[in-house]
């Protein structure tokens, strides 16, 4: 049929946009893009069923559609709720989400350890991210943090319960990625957790995909475990022809080592589709596949310049004029410590990737002596 | 006193068997029902009876009956919600224990009238024994012919299974009941879609509590115009109601919903008065979730007015003044008890069964949890009462389902009508672990409100 499909009008924070029927305020709120986007932290356009848990993406619909402009009692969660032609939402012009959402962000930090200094998502981590935006400094809370028993997922994924804020999006991707999930999240309430019930390894293809769509550190890639922040890394696209996967990935490198193997990511922090298909990539590529010579390189990726990963890096970059020489009459500015003179842990000489566990003091010490 | 429709033969001995309550008047309805009714005119007398929810939410059954999705060619299910999980609430277990064929009587008739071939009894794990009993029950009902195929030549057929919880609070709560029932973990589904059009194994679905399955069953003995004659405007026909706590006759009663709150406490039919000669404190008239009320505002609303045993009585004065009639789980308390005690321990128990999907329940709830048990043991501060307030503000109408709500509530309406007493906790550390604030001021007469 030659006649236009019918789109829906919606209005988010004062913006109007058009899209098909069946699209959610999220999803319409994306093609606006910028703040008018509320922040996700459990819905994963790419994995079904995902979505509506953490709460962080609320909305105020103030008018519900043009047949029915009735406003909806509640704030409804925007990745779940379907727009209507003529909806008008509010996102950050309402000071109800603003209030609500800092609610939810000071309940998703009230039990995290906020040990972000030695965790391996620090720097890609979206709840950083939420917090910087959304939260408050300090915590009312006065409480012992909640922990859990370790639990070793095997060698390729790092479990760290404590950081991790129950959005299931790893269930999914188990589910409906791996040929059988292994694991869930077992017990409820606060003292729910991820788990694979009788300590399992995790191992079954495309399980890494796990560690990407996790948006917090629980899940990280253990080949990569304390070898380097990834602000110090250089991110760089590359393929490969595999039989499994599509073989795009990003290469987090250190020099010529490749670090880590991951799928690329679009600008929500999810994995970038190729043709309407997710780009997911198999436990090869992103395991196995750590030598240069594995893949054909295409240039740097694209980062973000407000990401701490654009630090240092070649893209788009404009190194800001140095201008304390200026105002202080030509007098150069007198560095007190450059940390790289006395800290071995960025040393280029250290093969970061093939030493066998994570790199510890003892890794650097070993290099000097020899 | 009042009329009983559903516990009136509850005392017959070996009711509990199908030829005792077959004898007494049983299974007239689904004769009825099936012989000389169709499917629809069963909803409309339902609708007609005005009879609402009796699970907590009070929604009009008939129109829930009529907003089931009738796709062609898509098995249709009926539930009946027997997870009665809700503390203080004990009514269901009762009726199954005592009643059980007159659940099964319903539930045809209501099957009838749904469409389900189906139909499902989903019963907290705790309640093992009913399930034997259910299980007994069904099995008279079927050698008798009312359930199985071709029920009294009808053409209709229906088969009735019991599943048993494993002990979750949420599992009440409907779309987590269907998830449960479907064999997975009981988390509450997003939504819409609603059971009505997605409910067990994505086909249309009712989920309805067992006292309203139960009442089903007058409703079509003696038609939806006479039961709407019992009771008061839109609280129609009978309630059972769970009393417990500091009273002289804890139980279950039956009430038609014309009498006073006063009445049902204090009356010999009723509760018996508040046990050891003690005075009245506070009340929770519908199950743990709803508001918390002072004796005061209890006995008579803020208008001035008596408060009656029905649900706009009771919720008059909104959530500022009132509270709900919820489930029926009629909780008394008595000068002794510690309202800041009570709260933590009610705190306690939604912090445990909360499902934990969403931030605001999985994380607001163990919180609330946390700073409740430090102002009961006196170690509280000021603020700590403020931050209650606003963190069941951040949980209310934030969550998912219905549980968030539910742990919000109790702690909004302790603060609110119990402030002085949270204070009493913060500024005596010490006396407060050795005696109670007592009545105070809670029964006194209310300021008359000028118009
Ligand atoms: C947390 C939670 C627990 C619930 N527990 C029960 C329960 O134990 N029994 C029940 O009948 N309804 C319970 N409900 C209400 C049900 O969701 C549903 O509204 C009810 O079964 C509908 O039946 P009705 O319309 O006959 O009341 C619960 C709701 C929530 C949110
Ligand atoms: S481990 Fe990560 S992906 Fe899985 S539920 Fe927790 S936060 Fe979400
Ligand atoms: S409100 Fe509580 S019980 Fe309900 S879905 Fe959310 S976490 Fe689960
Ligand atoms: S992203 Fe919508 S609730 Fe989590």
């Amino acid at each position: 049929m030659a006649d236009e499909k019918q789109l829906f009008k919606v209005t988010i924070d004062n913006i109007t946009v058009e899209v098909e029927p069946g699209t959610t305020i999220l999803m319409a709120a994306r093609q606006i893009g910028g703040d008018v986007t509320p922040p996700a932290m459990c819905f994963y356009s790419k994995l079904q069923g995902s979505g509506g848990k953490c709460r962080t993406c609320l909305v105020e619909v103030s008018k519900g559609s043009e047949k029915d402009p009735r406003p909806m009692p509640k704030l409804v969660a925007s990745c779940r709720t379907t727009v209507m032609d003529g909806m008008e939402v509010k996102n950050i012009t309402s000071d109800k989400v603003m209030d609500a959402r800092a609610g939810v962000v000071e309940f998703l930090l009230l039990n995290h350890p906020l040990d972000c200094p030695i965790c391996d998502q620090a720097g890609e981590c979206h709840l950083q991210d939420l917090s910087y935006e959304h939260g408050k400094e300090g915590t009312r809370y006065e409480f012992s943090r909640r922990t859990f028993e370790k639990e070793d997922f095997g060698p390729y994924i790092q479990l760290h319960m404590t950081r991790c804020i129950l959005c299931y999006r790893c269930t999914y991707v188990a589910a409906q990625l791996t040929d059988s999930r292994v694991h869930g999240v077992l017990d409820r309430g606060d003292h729910a957790e991820i788990s694979t019930y009788i300590s399992k390894a995790i191992t079954n293809d495309f399980s890494g995909n796990m560690i990407d769509v996790c948006p917090v550190g629980a899940l990280t890639d253990k080949t990569f475990r304390f070898k380097n922040r990834v602000w110090f890394t250089k991110p760089v696209q590359a393929h490969r022809d595999c039989d499994k996967c599509c073989g795009k990935v990003t290469l987090w490198n250190r020099g010529d080592e490749v670090l880590r193997v991951t799928a690329r990511k679009d600008e929500w922090g999810e994995v970038e589709s190729y043709d309407g298909k997710p780009g997911w990539i198999c436990n090869t590529c992103r395991f196995d596949k750590k030598k240069l010579s594995d893949w054909v390189i295409e240039g740097p990726t694209n980062v973000n310049r407000h990401s701490v990963i654009s630090t240092n890096h070649y893209v788009n970059g404009k190194v800001p004029q140095e201008t304390i020489a200026e105002v202080m009459g030509g007098r150069q500015p007198k560095l007190l410590m450059d940390i790289h003179d006395v800290s071995d842990v960025n040393d280029p000489s250290v093969d970061l990737s093939v030493i066998p566990g994570p790199a510890t003091g003892a890794t650097f010490n070993n290099k000097k002596q020899q | 006193m009042g009329r009983k429709l559903l516990l009136e033969k509850a005392h017959v001995e070996n009711i509990r068997h199908f030829d005792v309550y077959r004898r007494e008047g049983g299974y007239r309805s689904v004769e009825k029902a099936l012989k000389t009714m169709n499917p629809d005119a069963v909803t409309e007398e339902v609708k007609k009876s005005g009879l609402r929810g009796r699970g907590g939410a009070g929604f009009p059954a008939g129109m829930k009956w009529s907003f089931l999705a009738k796709p062609e060619g898509v098995p249709r299910y009926l539930v009946v919600n027997a997870d009665e999980s809700e503390p203080g609430t004990f009514k269901d277990r009762y009726l199954m224990e005592f009643l059980p064929h007159i659940l099964i009587e319903g539930m045809i008739v209501a099957s009838y009238a749904l469409g389900s071939n189906r139909s499902y009894i989903y019963i907290r794990g705790e309640y093992w024994w009913i399930v034997d009993i259910l299980e007994q029950a069904i099995e008279e009902a079927r050698n008798n012919g009312f359930l199985g195929k071709n029920i009294l030549g009808s053409g209709f057929d229906c088969d009735i299974f019991v599943h048993r919880g494993a002990g979750a609070y949420i599992c009440g709560e409907e779309t987590a009941l269907i998830e449960s029932l479907e064999g997975k973990r009981g988390n509450p589904r997003i939504k819409p879609p609603f059971p009505a059009i997605k409910g067990v194994w994505d086909c249309p679905t009712v989920v309805n509590n067992v006292e309203t399955i139960s009442a089903v069953v007058p409703i079509i003995n003696e038609g939806g115009e006479e039961y709407a004659k019992i009771g008061v405007g839109k609280s129609t026909g009978t309630k059972l109601i769970s009393a417990c706590g500091n009273i002289n006759k804890p139980g279950v009663y039956e009430i038609d919903m014309t009498i006073s709150v006063e009445e049902f406490i204090y009356s010999d039919e009723y509760c018996g008065g508040v046990a050891n000669g003690k005075r009245l404190k506070a009340c929770i008239p519908g199950g743990s979730s709803v508001p918390i009320l002072p004796a005061n505002l209890l006995l008579k609303t803020a208008k001035g007015e008596t408060r009656m045993m029905n649900y706009e009585s009771l919720s008059d004065g909104g959530f500022a003044t009132g509270t709900m009639m919820g489930s029926g789980g009629f909780i008394v308390l008595d000068e002794d008890q510690c309202v800041v005690k009570h709260t933590y321990t009610l705190a306690r128990f939604y912090r445990h069964e909360s499902c934990g999907q969403c931030s605001p329940c999985r994380e607001g709830t163990g919180w609330m949890e946390k700073l409740l048990l430090r102002l009961d043991r006196g170690q509280g501060k000021m603020s700590d009462i403020d931050l209650l307030w606003d963190i069941q503000r951040k949980i209310e109408g934030n969550t998912i389902c219905p549980l968030g709500d539910a742990a919000a509530w109790p702690v909004a309406a302790a603060i609110r009508h119990f402030r002085d007493e949270f204070e009493w906790h913060v500024l005596n550390p010490e006396e407060c672990t050795r005696r109670n604030y007592g009545l105070a001021h809670y029964a006194d007469p209310l300021e008359v409100t000028v118009a």
